[in-house]
């Protein structure tokens, strides 16, 4: 036991120590919020520059809907003048409508030396659109027709609320829960592929170093493995919980510094924001509030432990049974499968975290990590996640078993690669 | 004196051969064993198996009068025949992990480390990642680290190979102060020379099998073909053949010396009292079969058979 630990201590200590690890742990947290808050603080920034646009209008009809705004300032002119082309022109472009647009709307166009200022096209294209239509309706001549129409255009987007057992109700959205759950399911992907390519790196590290030799001269093959699996296990946590608690602060502290409301930003970790448009700023609070984050880390933290068991050690057995970082590739291919077809099964899930599908793959230890990590947000019924997590645990532990066997030969076994029957037989060696 | 590992009866197969088939070798306690045998005879699997590495399918291996079991691991050192180390762990840090895995704490791995490292001149190297050593400062890492754990049982394999002649004659009196201290030292290699110097027994695996195994000297006697060496002077330049035969002749300088059959039944005083007759004698010994001779021809008989 004793041993392991020794072991343990060392992956552990060796991995946390390397520059790039001690980079990226620090980096990604800061990255995560600038690709949250960088956006937001653009969109609140008005961009400075004023442009000073030329408004020739023909028909005289049009000069009151376009008024100077904070970015645009409008200048009325009465013709075409030669010198608006040349480089001393006062103005950044020339708004030139000649005639009716109602009946030929290809009689205004925006002139410009450069390109056409996007704020400018986009201003006047809405208020000349705005006027157009509010001249087709005045031209029924309804009584009141522009109040009717201004009345009956809403946006509609309705209210969700959950019962909890005590019966009271707290808001939520299906939405927001979907965009959670899918920012956990990724991020357990990732970890689980990431570390557990971790193990069999350096599995293969050891094997063509041959320090294995030396290794199994002094522990069990089986010690190797498991001080190898667990120690690569503790960094993946321990970077969690750093990510975790940088990003917390990080995210406090912007947020009252530069003013963005973190309700506002929340939501938008994982650059997910473009989902989520239906809600009014301030709900974002109630619903992120109303879900269990505690429940949700615990509950990533038992999946990223099961996922990363099952899948490390599989990739031990195939780390320790090849000879090069290369010929890892045709073992991989099954293992990446699996994870899309997951990432897949867990995206449909959102749609229907109760379905048949959802409901499989949650119980499938292959697909339960990244497929229960969306599901989790919607509130399952305890008994799905309990049978998930033994399937889940169960499972690895046999195969944790099957890999020992196959590393335990494997890694003693230089030259020609396996074959998957080889390496069945390896399991009857003693 | 009770030897120190009993293998009888190893059998170990692997899916299209079997490796070791039936070998049994004694290993005396406090000695040098050489382990001998062409390549891909089965000698690092018997090592492994002793090592408790790998299983044999058959048969029993006795340590130090007990069934080998897990534990014995930490009374080995083993140093394999691929040297490998980890490269990018610094070579102090990396000596200090392996000891402790060994059963030494790290505060004795430290202390018997310092003393090595000074021994060997390497001590500047502590704080260096194992890649910026060269090959030969890597060897002797690994050597330290091998027996830092005073271990009374040292397995060798090849330990020459990668040494320059300065280390490795380093090596050897190191190998054979071990030995003088008590530790049981088997070693494996095709070096012959080396195994004259050093071994005190021998086992030569061929073809999964034992086929010669005693006493070095024992096995040289018993391989002698009854020639001897004769210097004379070099002026001489006629020789009765009817005193003894004569198998070959080279002069070196003012020497010549004669490579001559002893007659059946002749004592070498009666050889050398007809020699003396017809020449000045400056030099006379007996011819024993290199361990190298004797390891071709086992082998090219075995061969045959």
């Amino acid at each position: 036991m004793s041993k392991i630990w020794i072991i343990i201590q060392r992956e552990f200590s060796v991995r946390v120590k390397k520059k790039s690890f001690i980079i990226l742990t620090i980096l990604m947290p800061f990255l995560v919020a600038a690709l949250v808050f960088v956006p937001a603080l653009l969109a609140n920034m008005k961009s400075g520059e004023k442009n000073t646009v030329a408004l020739i209008d023909v028909t005289n009809h049009y000069v009151s809907v376009l008024k100077d705004t904070t970015d645009i300032h409008f200048v009325y002119e009465t013709t075409m003048k030669k010198s608006f082309q040349q480089d001393g022109s006062p103005y950044d472009a020339v708004v030139f409508i000649k005639g009716d647009l109602t009946h030929h709307p290809d009689a205004a166009t925006i002139y410009s030396r450069g390109e056409v200022p996007h704020a400018v096209e986009e201003y006047v294209n809405d208020k000349l659109t705005e006027k157009i239509r509010n001249d087709k309706l005045s031209a029924y001549q309804f009584k009141d027709i522009k109040q009717v129409v201004a009345d009956a255009e809403t946006k509609f987007s309705v209210k969700t609320a959950r019962w909890d057992k005590n019966g009271n109700t707290t808001v939520s959205s299906s939405d927001i829960a979907g965009v959670v759950g899918l920012v956990f399911s990724l991020f357990i992907y990732m970890f689980i592929l990431s570390y557990g390519g971790m193990v069999m790196q350096g599995i293969v590290e050891e094997k063509t170093n041959r320090i294995v030799e030396i290794m199994v001269s002094s522990v069990k093959p089986w010690q190797l493995m498991i001080g190898k699996i667990t120690g690569v296990a503790l960094v993946g946590l321990f970077q969690f919980v750093i990510w975790i608690l940088m990003l917390t602060s990080i995210v406090a502290i912007a947020g009252s510094v530069f003013g963005v409301a973190s309700t506002g930003a929340m939501p938008m970790v994982g650059g997910m924001s473009s989902e989520i448009p239906q809600v009014a700023g301030l709900e974002w609070l109630h619903i992120i509030q109303g879900m269990n984050f505690v429940e949700i880390i615990v509950l990533f933290i038992l999946y990223f432990i099961g996922g990363y068991l099952l899948f490390a050690s599989i990739f031990a057995a195939i780390g320790a049974s090849i000879n090069e970082q290369q010929d890892a590739q045709q073992f991989m291919m099954p293992i990446v499968l699996i994870f899309i077809f997951a990432l897949y099964a867990g995206m449909f899930s959102i749609q229907n975290p109760d379905g048949p599908l959802a409901l499989w793959c949650s119980f499938i230890p292959f697909t339960s990590p990244v497929v229960m990590m969306v599901r989790v947000p919607f509130d399952l019924p305890l008994w799905q996640i309990i049978l998930s997590l033994v399937v889940l645990y169960g499972t690895s532990a046999l195969i944790i078993w099957f890999s020992s066997k196959i590393y335990r030969v494997g890694i003693l076994m230089y030259g020609k690669k396996p074959t998957f029957k080889d390496m069945m037989k390896w399991l009857n060696y003693k | 004196m009770q030897d120190f590992i009993i293998a009888e009866n190893i059998v170990k197969r692997f899916a299209e051969h079997t490796a070791l088939d039936g070998v049994s070798i004694r290993v005396p306690r406090g000695k040098v064993f050489g382990l001998l045998g062409p390549n891909g005879a089965g000698k690092t699997t018997l090592i492994r198996i002793i090592n408790h590495i790998t299983m044999p399918d058959e048969g029993t291996v006795t340590f130090d009068g007990h069934d080998l079991r897990a534990d014995d691991m930490l009374s080995i050192g083993y140093l394999p025949e691929e040297r490998g180390l980890y490269k990018k762990m610094k070579v102090g840090e990396q000596a200090i992990y392996l000891a402790r895995l060994k059963g030494l704490s790290e505060h004795e791995a430290r202390r018997r480390l310092k003393i090595w490292f000074e021994k060997l001149g390497i001590m500047g190297w502590w704080n260096r990642k194992l890649e910026e050593l060269s090959k030969g400062m890597q060897q002797k890492v690994q050597f330290i680290i091998t027996i830092l754990h005073e271990p009374p049982l040292l397995i060798f394999d090849e330990p020459f190979s990668g040494f320059d002649p300065v280390n490795a004659e380093i090596l050897k009196k190191e190998i054979l102060e071990l030995r003088d201290k008590g530790h049981t030292i088997l070693f494996s290699t095709h070096n012959m020379s080396s195994v004259e110097e050093i071994c005190d027994d021998i086992a030569l695996i061929n073809h999964s099998k034992v086929v010669l195994q005693g006493p070095v000297d024992e096995i040289r006697e018993r391989y002698k073909n009854n020639t001897y060496r004769v210097t004379i002077p070099a002026q001489v330049s006629f020789f009765e053949q009817s005193v003894c035969e004569v198998l070959g002749e080279e002069t070196k300088g003012k020497e010549k010396v004669l490579t001559v059959r002893k007659p059946e039944g002749e004592t070498n005083s009666q050889l050398l009292s007809h020699l003396a007759e017809q020449v000045e004698i400056l030099g006379f010994e007996e011819c024993l079969p290199s361990m190298n001779d004797i390891f071709i021809r086992v082998v090219a008989d075995n061969e045959l058979h």
